[in-house]
């Protein structure tokens, strides 16, 4: 088997050696690096720039050389309002509302979702009976796939869903909950927290147990409030870690699609439309199909993800430094 | 053993071989095909007796779902990657893509087969080419449940009934019988578009320009609005998804939860099937208006695509499956209405068929003569898609209380010019 290695290794040897006396011991490194290179730029940076063009160009066809160059048309048609805080002035109402929308629901549901995981992961970092089941039973709502996470609170909640049937076993009155616009936006933020708080919640909880058990120890001694300890150590040592949580969470709460999509269809009306879902109907989904309008809409959107990433990593980095 | 392996290796290499000369020599079609019933099934029978008359060809189905049909053919179309047919229903939107059968076919007989037809798959009034045919004409209409009404004791509404007799005697209907919706309607912005024409919606200019909204549409779009906020439409339908996507209510009224429901002829086999005797149910198609009792015509399309490698044997394989007894076979098979005018008028009998389905298909049939020129003239308009799903869009903003509907409508208007601006008259 070795004599194999070494044969096949002495092959590989002779053309590496040519590459290398030919080009240097720096420019050796682009050799290897060089399949990658190709995928990325195929499957990664071509696909980007062909969006930055798409988005300078009109019409539904598909082919570039069938469409025209309308330059900064997309962007603008994008932006015109009246009044941008009323989205019926605008000409394309249905993007704003799914900025709305967006806003909305990454405010609430990373509000909630950081709040909620941060006080599980402390309950789950206690000294408490089952701990072990009880976190698995936190993180399986992440195994699961977004479709069907929408299919199971979809049956909860239809107007002849779980919940309807046991309030109507109770006398209460039943209610069509995803037809009320402001009731499906609500439980959208609320499955969207079930589905992903356990992932959150793990995160923090590593970053509970990473903290020095003497610091503890110390406060107690000084017969420190459990209040005061949280707030004067576990929180500012937990910091770093709910900054990175903070932004994971934003960055997938602006990226929102699957699961509220599977869930309400983005209904009733646009009251759960978010922005992937906005890009999506318009360049996929709608007739005519505005791949302009889609790209131009998907550009700005990765220029808000382009700067979360950027401030995530800044803070990673000065986590490490730290 | 070793004999019998080299004798299976014999066998393997002999069909390969065989396999790879047919292959080599025969005019291969790859057909996309999504239907509600069995009409790709039925095709494909009809394709394999061709194929045995015909050696040389050879056609291989691709059973899709519908959304594959609507989404992803016209982005494989416009890649050059699309089949070489297809069965399709947005004839206006795919029609630059479909291949002239002109040169292979007897002109004449299609014109007088299927005139009425033809012009949903051309490009525009100067175009003159046959570029497929509607395998079935779908009509939409409404059915109710008889039992309900009479249960409730209320005489079904007459055949000149309007949509205000039909939602007042729903209404009694439901509240009599406690059956949750008195009427609803599939969300789909063809089915509603023809109540608005027989409520006298023109959908063009005096100039064939499309305009979509006018006083009469806006009219009953209004009371559409209305009708779902009060209750007197099952709001889950309309209301209960966003954006553009199709609903029906065909479970509804299966179950017995709905006295009126306005879908269309396709959805015969599948009441049948799923109500059994469970109630009576029959069709009563299209309420009344000022702009007459029309629904709109629509249906899916065996068309072949000119990027196509073998045309001549595409158009041959249609022009076989439109000659009158293969057409015949394939509606009778399918229950369906034919669009084959020769067909229309003989008295077709459907094989295996219920009373029930018998009544329902003689009940479509007779609502042929009701439509209303303006209906076949959207359906012919080649970006009909974009205004359906406009209305859709608008109107279920309308009925969640996103805007109201005189913005919904000054919205659509909006939309309508800035489409067709992007698609093209």
């Amino acid at each position: 088997m070795t004599a194999l290695v070494n044969a096949i290794m002495n092959i590989i040897e002779i053309p590496m050696r040519f590459a290398q006396k030919r080009l240097g011991l720096r420019r050796i490194a682009w050799v290897f690096l060089l399949p990658n290179l190709v995928l990325f730029g195929i499957f990664a940076f071509l696909p980007v720039v062909l969006n930055v063009i798409y988005s300078l160009t009109g019409t539904d066809q598909v082919m570039l050389s069938d469409r025209t160059f309308v330059g900064v048309d997309n962007f603008t048609t994008l932006a015109t309002c009246a009044n941008h805080l009323d989205p019926n002035t605008c000409t394309q109402d249905l993007f704003w509302r799914a900025i709305y929308n967006s806003l909305w629901f990454v405010t609430l549901q990373v509000g909630f979702m950081v709040g909620l995981s941060l006080v599980t992961a402390i309950i789950l970092n206690g000294k408490i009976r089952a701990r072990g089941f009880f976190r698995s039973v936190f993180f399986f709502p992440v195994l699961l796939s977004p479709v069907v996470v929408a299919l199971i609170w979809k049956w909860i909640l239809q107007r002849e869903g779980l919940l309807n049937a046991g309030m109507d076993a109770f006398g209460l009155t039943p209610f069509n909950w995803l037809l009320d616009r402001n009731w499906a936006f609500i439980w959208s933020i609320f499955l969207s927290i079930w589905a992903h708080m356990g992932f959150y919640t793990l995160i923090l909880l590593a970053g509970l147990q990473a903290i020095p058990r003497d610091v503890y120890d110390a406060a107690l001694m000084d017969a420190a409030a459990p209040f005061r300890m949280f707030r004067r150590i576990t929180l500012p040592l937990l910091m770093p870690t709910m900054i990175v949580v903070l932004l994971l969470a934003l960055i997938k709460g602006v990226q929102t699609f699957d699961e509220v999509y599977a869930f309400t269809g983005g209904g009733p009306g646009s009251a759960t439309t978010f922005i992937i879902q906005y890009i999506y109907e318009t360049g996929f989904a709608g007739t005519p199909r505005l791949f302009g309008l889609a790209a131009a809409a998907s550009i700005l959107l990765a220029v808000v993800l382009i700067g979360l990433t950027l401030i995530q990593l800044s803070v990673t980095r000065n986590k490490v430094d730290g | 053993m070793n004999k019998r392996i080299s004798r299976w290796t014999g066998v393997a290499l002999a069909s390969v071989m065989a396999l790879w000369t047919s292959a080599a020599m025969a005019d291969d079609i790859r057909f996309m095909c999504a239907a509600d019933g069995n009409e790709c099934a039925v095709l494909q029978s009809l394709f394999d007796r061709y194929e045995k008359a015909n050696p040389g060809t050879h056609v291989v189905t691709d059973v899709v779902g519908y959304k594959a049909i609507l989404e992803n053919l016209p982005v494989q179309l416009a890649g050059g990657t699309g089949p070489d047919m297809a069965l399709v229903t947005d004839f206006g939107g795919l029609s630059k893509y479909f291949l002239d059968l002109t040169p292979y076919v007897d002109a004449d007989y299609w014109n007088t087969n299927f005139g009425n037809t033809l012009r949903w798959s051309r490009t525009g009034p100067a175009d003159k080419g046959i570029y497929g045919m509607n395998i079935q004409l779908t009509i939409t209409g409404a059915y109710i449940n008889k039992t309900l009404f009479e249960q409730a004791g209320i005489t079904v509404p007459g055949e000149k009934a309007t949509w205000d007799e039909w939602a007042d005697a729903a209404r009694k209907v439901a509240k009599a019988t406690g059956v949750p919706f008195p009427m609803a309607m599939d969300r789909s912005g063809h089915r509603i578009a023809g109540p608005a024409i027989s409520n006298g919606a023109k959908i063009f200019d005096d100039a064939g320009n499309p305009i979509l909204v006018d006083a009469p549409f806006a009219d009953f779009m209004g009371k559409f609005v209305e009708w779902n906020k009060d209750g007197t439409m099952a709001k889950d339908v309309w209301a209960g998804i966003g954006g553009t996507s199709y609903q029906d209510a065909a479970q509804e009224f299966i179950n017995a939860q709905l006295v009126f429901y306005y879908s269309g002829s396709w959805q015969v086999q599948r009441l049948d099937k799923a109500i059994g005797d469970s109630f009576d149910w029959e069709v009563v198609g299209s309420p009344c208006g000022p702009g007459g009792c029309s629904g709109m015509p629509g249906g899916s399309g065996l068309v072949g695509f000119k990027q196509t490698k073998n045309p001549e044997a595409v158009a041959k394989l249609i022009n076989y499956i439109a000659q009158k007894d293969n057409y015949a076979e394939f509606i009778s098979k399918t229950r369906n209405v034919p669009a084959h005018e020769g067909v229309a008028k003989e008295d077709l009998t459907y094989s295996d068929t219920s009373p029930n389905v018998a009544k329902a298909l003689k009940g479509w049939n007779a609502q042929i003569a009701k439509l209303s020129p303006i209906a076949y003239a959207y359906q012919g308009y080649k970006n009909n898609r974009t205004m359906f799903n406009i209305t859709v869009q608008r109107v279920t903003q309308a009925i969640v209380g996103e805007m109201s509907i005189n913005e919904a409508m000054e919205k659509a208007k909006q939309d309508v010019a800035a489409a067709i601006q992007s698609a093209g008259k």
